[in-house]
């Protein structure tokens, strides 16, 4: 039985190399992890505008830029970087123990525009 | 006989005001005197040459052959200690004495040491001559520990030039804000902004009270009493005129040798220029007046008369590329009668102020956008009446008649301030050589080749002058590393970087975005011939799993099929790989080939295996095909054997990058089935013959190639081919297709660059082809030796343990 509410081992760091991301699926949700630099952080691995595999895009700094349309998502917060760009990404808690990274996954937020909702 | 001029001083103003003077009428026999052993050098470009952007060969003005040919005594090496204005003679440091009917004092000035607690020790350093520059150099090494005291214009060059050698630099400064003198708090504030994006820490305002360290410096004590660790220290606090040698003969001096409007001193035959003067009351630290100075001294000491020397207004640039900083007149505005106007961008880290009087500029500061700088320069200096220019001040319209600004121009007006090149010089220049290009004029007038401020002037000057002006393209890649291709192909060259993450640590922003990093991956792999630092995370996610991504994620795979011919075995391979993957669409592609499409990251390795078949390219900027129709072998028609030409020439250039898509066509006879012309490179097979066409296009835009070259031989038309193909690898920018790429050079100088080039050249050229070649390799091949264990595998998630 997993727990999905709560902080979730999802792999070893070792999985997700340097300013890459990487997919899981964890109790149902497509998740996309990434290495920056010491820190992994991890949000929805589905971008609002046309559904790309944020995983898969290039990362610039603390954003990473859709391979798709180039949509571009601040990875700290999940708010897109331009106002102009449809909607945002939910970010999860993410923390590393022991060369595993946990994710909290009952920990989902989202963007400002959720929150008002 | 002649008179005896003799010049103390063998630097960039005693040397300018000697060339203005071999410009006249004279009948002076002249001997230089000059500590420094080199030939006359430019002293403002020695900061580029510690950041390795010129050598010292590069910043060389005078060489030793132009005194000679001037028939000038030069003495360099040799000190002049003293003045006997009686005698008038100049007494060296061995007692020698050299007679003088006129005297020029040039001594220059020096790097003003502040009275600090243990400058004396090892490893504290000035940054002012090209020894200087030299001793830094040897000190430079990555990770050394380096501290730059002073953040005016010299401090931050010399810091920008250590940090690009790998040192770790931190700027130390006592004022609140950097370049005091030249900006106001916002915009040192912009530029301090600017200066750490580079890497560089600055530290505001920071006292130096003491450097600390056993004989060795170890590092700076402050007077707040905090430290800094240091194991090289520059200094860059200013410069004190050298006027000793005046102040010890009795002249007039004051903080330089006075000298009045003519630039003579308070002896008759004793006369002044450059940095090493004060003139009512202004000592002089840039270049540009100097050149003013020696021109009014030139007539002066001929006796041809001329204009007098009144005065400079201070005009600065920062020399760090991608920092566009320029400083002009007074930014004092608190002077009465003073207004300015603003406008600031901070996401784009533009600043730009103007202070008017009386409605004219009277001063400027421009921080990050300085392309405007010549039309305030030029309102400036001719006191135009700003009152029709008000609302669009800030950002002037570009004229509509690019020659008016040069036509409005005198002749005698300085266009390049660094190297004094007068508009008339330039256009005599341009007509006696019949220069074309800026290189030209570089090359001819030396305008443009310092710091490069007056590039778009010369460009316009040459525009409305000659009537063939050929533009030189200068596109910068990205923000996040503002250079253009030419720069940083030489920049990977000439520094050795060989990873993107090096390239943008040092010249870029540190983050790179998806815009300069496939970029910069291109550029290295090119420069390289594919012996750099491959790092995938800067490829786009098609040249990391090797695949087309598609609009679900999903991928396509082409799997080469050389010339489009294929046989019934692989036919079944990949009807067998379509079965068992359930691949939703199998599609006969334009290029004569079979495209997969739908298929699932982590299914990729086992289909390229299933396939057994090496990777098409089809999902780069890379050799995509050769199209071929079946020439000889079959054709009622054909010549020529356009199949086997074809194939060889796809084997000869496939697993190589390019920086845009590249298409092969070959045809066995000017039919043409296969589309030959209009390709990136075609080979078009005649009777007894191959053309060989490059540059064609038939997708967004649709146009002919151009002949390259007509052969006799396959091998022939393979070697053209290979040479064009290598040439647009080295010489296109990234995403510039071949069509945009020869209009942009034109058929006739790609030619003369390739197939009409030097034997030399074209070895060369197939050489670097050669040796990327050799490391070039299959790229579905990483399906055994993937460069990351996750490369295409899904990540499972982890069992959790009950608890």
């Amino acid at each position: 039985m997993i727990d999905i509410t709560g902080w979730t081992p999802v792999t070893k760091i070792e999985n997700v190399p340097l300013r890459e991301g990487r997919a899981v699926t964890v109790g149902g949700s497509e998740i996309a992890i990434f290495h920056l630099e010491g820190r992994y952080l991890t949000i929805e691995n589905k971008c609002p505008h046309k559904g790309g595999p944020l995983c898969d895009g290039i990362v610039s700094g603390t954003t990473v830029v859709c391979p798709l349309h180039g949509q571009r998502f601040d990875l700290e917060t999940g708010m897109p970087v331009l106002a102009s760009q449809p909607g945002c990404v939910a970010i999860f808690p993410t923390r590393v123990e022991e060369g595993v990274i946990f994710v909290d996954l009952g920990g989902r937020s989202k963007g400002q525009d959720e929150v008002a909702a | 006989m002649k008179r005896q001029l003799v010049v103390v001083g063998n630097g960039m103003a005693g040397v300018a005001c000697v060339e203005q003077i071999l410009k006249q009428p004279h009948d002076f026999e002249i001997t230089i005197f000059g500590d420094e052993t080199h030939a006359n050098y430019n002293r403002i470009l020695l900061s580029l040459v510690l950041a390795g952007e010129k050598s010292p060969e590069d910043i060389v003005i005078n060489d030793i052959e132009w005194y000679q040919t001037h028939d000038i005594r030069a003495r360099l090496g040799v000190k002049i200690t003293g003045i006997d204005r009686e005698k008038r003679v100049v007494i060296d440091e061995d007692g020698g004495e050299t007679e003088y009917d006129k005297l020029i004092l040039a001594t220059g000035s020096s790097a003003f040491i502040p009275p600090i607690p243990g400058v004396d020790k090892k490893n504290v350093h000035v940054f002012r001559t090209l020894d200087d520059t030299r001793a830094l150099l040897e000190k430079a090494r990555p990770g050394l520990k380096t501290a730059v005291i002073g953040g005016g214009l010299l401090g931050l060059e010399a810091a920008r030039g250590l940090q690009v050698r790998g040192c770790e630099v931190t700027v130390v400064h006592l004022m609140e804000t950097l370049m005091e003198r030249q900006l106001d708090a916002t915009g040192g504030e912009y530029l301090k902004r600017k200066i750490e994006s580079l890497g560089i820490r600055v530290m505001l305002p920071q006292q130096t009270a003491a450097l600390f360290g056993n004989g060795r410096v170890d590092g700076l004590r402050f007077a707040s009493g905090e430290e800094l660790e240091a194991d090289l220290v520059v200094i860059a606090a200013g410069i004190r005129p050298n006027a000793e040698l005046g102040r010890s003969a009795g002249l007039e001096v004051r903080r330089g040798i006075v000298v009045n409007d003519y630039m003579a001193t308070s002896d008759p035959y004793i006369f002044a220029v450059g940095e090493c003067t004060e003139h009512r009351g202004q000592t002089f630290g840039l270049v540009a007046p100097l050149f003013d100075q020696g021109r009014v001294l030139a007539s002066t000491i001929t006796g041809n008369g001329g204009p007098a020397f009144t005065g400079a207004s201070p005009a600065a640039k920062l020399k760090i590329m991608g920092v566009d900083i320029f400083s002009a007149g007074s930014i004092d505005e608190s002077e009465a009668g003073v207004e300015t106007v603003r406008y600031e961008d901070p996401s784009l880290g533009a600043y730009k102020k103007l202070l008017l009087k009386d409605n004219r500029l009277h001063g400027m500061i421009l921080v990050g956008d300085i392309e405007d700088e010549h039309v305030y320069m030029d309102w400036m200096r001719s006191g135009t009446d700003l009152t029709p220019h008000r609302r669009q001040i800030l950002f002037p319209p570009r004229d509509a008649d690019p020659g008016r600004e040069v036509a409005d121009m005198p002749d005698s007006e300085t266009v390049c301030g660094c190297n004094g090149v007068r508009k008339g010089d330039i256009i005599q220049a341009i007509h006696a050589h019949g220069i074309t290009t800026l290189a030209g004029v570089k090359e001819r007038t030396r305008a443009s080749t310092s710091c490069g401020s007056c590039t778009g002037l010369c460009e316009k000057l040459l525009r409305a002058v000659t009537p063939d002006f050929q533009e030189e393209t200068r596109t910068t890649l990205c923000s996040c590393v503002p250079f253009s291709y030419e720069q940083l192909r030489d920049i990977i060259r000439g520094q050795k970087l060989k990873s993107v993450e090096e390239v943008l640590n040092v010249y870029g922003n540190r983050k790179g975005c998806e815009v300069c990093k496939p970029a910069l991956s291109y550029l290295l792999d090119m420069v390289w011939c594919g012996d750099h630092d491959e790092d995938r995370s800067a490829r786009f996610i098609n040249d990391r799993v090797h695949a087309n991504i598609q609009k679900d994620g999903t991928f396509s795979v082409v799997p080469r099929m050389r010339g489009g011919v294929t046989t019934p075995d692989e036919l079944r391979r990949i009807a067998d790989v379509a079965d068992k993957y359930k691949v939703p669409m199998v599609k006969v592609t334009g290029s004569q080939r079979i495209d997969l499409l739908g298929i699932k990251k982590a299914d990729l390795p086992k289909v390229w295996a299933d396939l057994g078949m090496p990777s098409g390219q089809a999902y780069t900027k890379g050799v995509r095909m050769v199209k071929t129709c079946v020439g000889t072998e079959f054709c009622r028609f054909g010549v020529q054997d356009s199949t086997g030409a074809g194939i060889e020439l796809e084997r000869r250039l496939e697993n190589l990058f390019t920086p845009h898509k590249f298409k092969m066509g070959v045809v066995g006879c000017p039919r043409n089935c296969a589309e030959a012309t209009v390709k990136d490179l075609g080979m078009v097979g005649q009777e007894g013959s191959w053309q060989v066409v490059v540059g064609g296009a038939a997708g967004k835009s649709v146009r002919k190639a151009d002949l390259l070259i007509t052969v006799e031989t396959t091998e022939q038309a393979l070697e053209a081919a290979d040479l064009f193909f290598q040439y647009y690898r080295e010489n296109a920018n990234y995403l510039e297709r071949s069509y945009d790429f020869v209009e942009r050079l034109g058929i006739e100088k790609i030619r003369k660059e390739t197939v009409y080039a030097p034997e030399v050249e074209k070895r060369n050229l197939l050489d670097r082809l050669a040796r990327s070649k050799a490391l070039a390799k299959d790229a579905w091949l990483e399906r055994e030796t993937p460069v990351h264990p996750t490369q295409f595998v899904q990540i499972q998630p982890m069992e959790v343990k009950p608890a």
